[in-house]
């Protein structure tokens, strides 16, 4: 469940119940997550990647990985079917070559 | 708010203490990086709210890593520098924790929505525990496997306060035949196919009377992205299992089969936990207990110091059984030095300890191995597994006396 949702459903179970002592608790928490700065490199089916990948992770996560020639079409291939298969990622068909292909020549 | 003056006074220490080159232009630039000493290791420091500069790892969702000279400030980790590590970037941002509740459902006699207040209400307990991310060091992992690429910073110790979650178990009731209790928090997936973040504890372990639903984190509130208001703390366990913005207990009468707990987090099952490096284990079973640890905290890898007698200083740590003892090598391993232990905080507490050597002039490989009470001590070579996880070889300092 998304956190809003939970919170919206937390916060209707409480309106009944709730006494006095639980408002004399602490403050509520507000905070603001800075700006992302990792970027996708430019190149061939950069905006494939954007399209399919950026919606649940920054780019860091790809950025970050280790390179080399065991770092290749294998190990993101591998990368992109957990997306996919562990993660419900809903990459198309026809995309998931071009994915493969961007991070194997950028990353 | 970013404090303007806060972040410049963070980073000209944490530059500092790293030794690297231009500060000046670092500080200037209000980017600093640092170099985890892996390759493709270098990352932005970041100012995250409540947070002083930290490694950034990854932003979304956000994982950043303490800077290894935060351990030699002190046995405990101070709120805005301890490590943070989401999984989903469904994060909370925004909690009011007088709305706050944690339900209490499953195999139970009386299910409950506990709020704040009414947790606060309970007998509190504190505990000195070091939580460590399953993937801490992943980058040093050879050969290299995918995931989080760590340095030595995803662990952190605090004195945590809360309510043992056995005390909160009894109150509702726990039913004959349940198995397990499983732990979900408010951070979540922005996709709906993507598994939900949940881990669970056998019914035995979740009523031991140390784990607990911790409100307090070093005697203050839980910052925001550590789990604010309430997480669970599982001393000895990996990080994995201590769920943050912890809102649903459920008891099960099964074994859970999630994602988070029957496929991911897994180590092989056998002796060692590892296997050959390169290959795949036969059987796995979910990771749980800290390997035991140690490092030096006071000297840093190619640091250059003075000939003769040096002050050695650090901390180890293990699963829950204490340290029995530390001892350092000044010549790679061939010889040991005994070290003497610092204040004892507890079996689950990062344990200080310090020596005095006696470094000749020239190259020295300085070594710490701690040996745990029941005997576990860290191998010499590291020890691989497909996930990168419970890395504990012995760590290495290379230093110059002149």
């Amino acid at each position: 469940m998304k956190a809003s949702m939970r919170l919206a459903a937390a916060a209707l179970t409480l309106a009944a119940g709730m006494g006095l002592a639980a408002m004399a608790q602490a403050k509520p928490l507000k905070i603001t997550l800075p700006e992302e700065t990792a970027a996708f490199k430019p190149g061939t089916n950069r905006e494939v990647v954007m399209n399919n990948c950026t919606a649940c992770h920054s780019a860091d996560y790809v950025q970050t990985q280790p390179r080399g020639p065991k770092f290749k079409k294998d190990f993101w291939t591998a990368e992109v079917n957990k997306m996919i298969k562990v993660y419900g990622a809903p990459i198309e068909d026809a995309d998931i070559p071009k994915i493969v292909e961007y991070l194997t020549e950028n990353y | 708010m970013l404090n303007r003056r806060r972040l410049l006074a963070g980073t000209t220490a944490t530059v500092a203490t790293l030794g690297a080159g231009s500060f000046l232009g670092s500080i200037k630039a209000l980017a600093a990086t640092v170099t985890l000493p892996f390759e493709n290791g270098e990352r932005p420091m970041a100012k995250y709210p409540q947070k002083r500069p930290l490694i950034l790892q990854t932003s979304r969702p956000p994982q950043l890593e303490t800077p290894f000279s935060v351990y030699n400030e002190g046995v405990i980790t101070p709120n805005d520098a301890f490590f943070v590590r989401y999984h989903l970037a469904g994060i909370p941002l925004d909690i009011d924790p007088a709305k706050f509740t944690i339900e209490v459902k499953g195999k139970v006699d009386k299910p409950l929505k506990l709020s704040l207040a009414d947790l606060k209400k309970m007998p509190a307990k504190e505990i000195v525990a070091v939580t460590q991310c399953s993937g801490n060091s992943r980058g040093f992992s050879t050969p290299r496997v995918a995931g989080g690429q760590s340095g030595n910073g995803a662990m952190g110790n605090a004195r945590w306060k809360g309510v043992p979650l056995k005390t909160v178990l009894e109150k509702a009731g726990v039913q004959a035949g349940a198995k397990q209790v499983v732990f979900g928090g408010l951070d979540g997936p922005v996709s709906d196919k993507t598994p939900d973040f949940a881990k669970a504890l056998d019914l035995d372990h979740a009523r031991d009377g140390e784990v607990m639903l911790a409100y307090s984190m070093n005697g203050t509130d839980l910052p925001m992205l550590n789990g604010f208001p309430v997480r669970l703390v599982v001393p000895g366990y990996y990080g994995t299992y201590w769920v943050k913005h912890l809102n649903e207990i459920t008891v099960i009468d099964s074994v859970y089969d999630n994602f988070w707990m029957k496929t991911a987090y897994r180590i092989p099952d056998n002796d060692c936990n590892c296997v050959e490096p390169g290959t795949a284990p036969k059987a796995t079973v979910p990771i749980n207990r800290f390997t035991v640890r140690s490092f030096i905290t006071n000297v840093q890898d190619g640091a250059k110091v003075k000939a003769g007698e040096t002050r050695l200083k650090g901390i180890a740590f293990d699963g829950g059984k204490g340290i029995k003892e530390v001892v350092v090598s000044i010549d790679g391993g061939k010889s040991w030095l005994p070290t003497k232990l610092g204040k004892n905080l507890g079996n689950y507490s990062f344990r200080e300890w310090h020596a005095t050597v006696k470094l000749p002039a020239g190259a020295h490989e300085l070594k710490v191995r701690a040996t745990s009470n029941d005997g576990k001590t860290q191998p010499m070579q590291a020890l691989w597994n497909p996930a990168g996880y419970l890395r504990n070889v012995v760590e290495t300092v290379r230093v110059t006396a002149a």
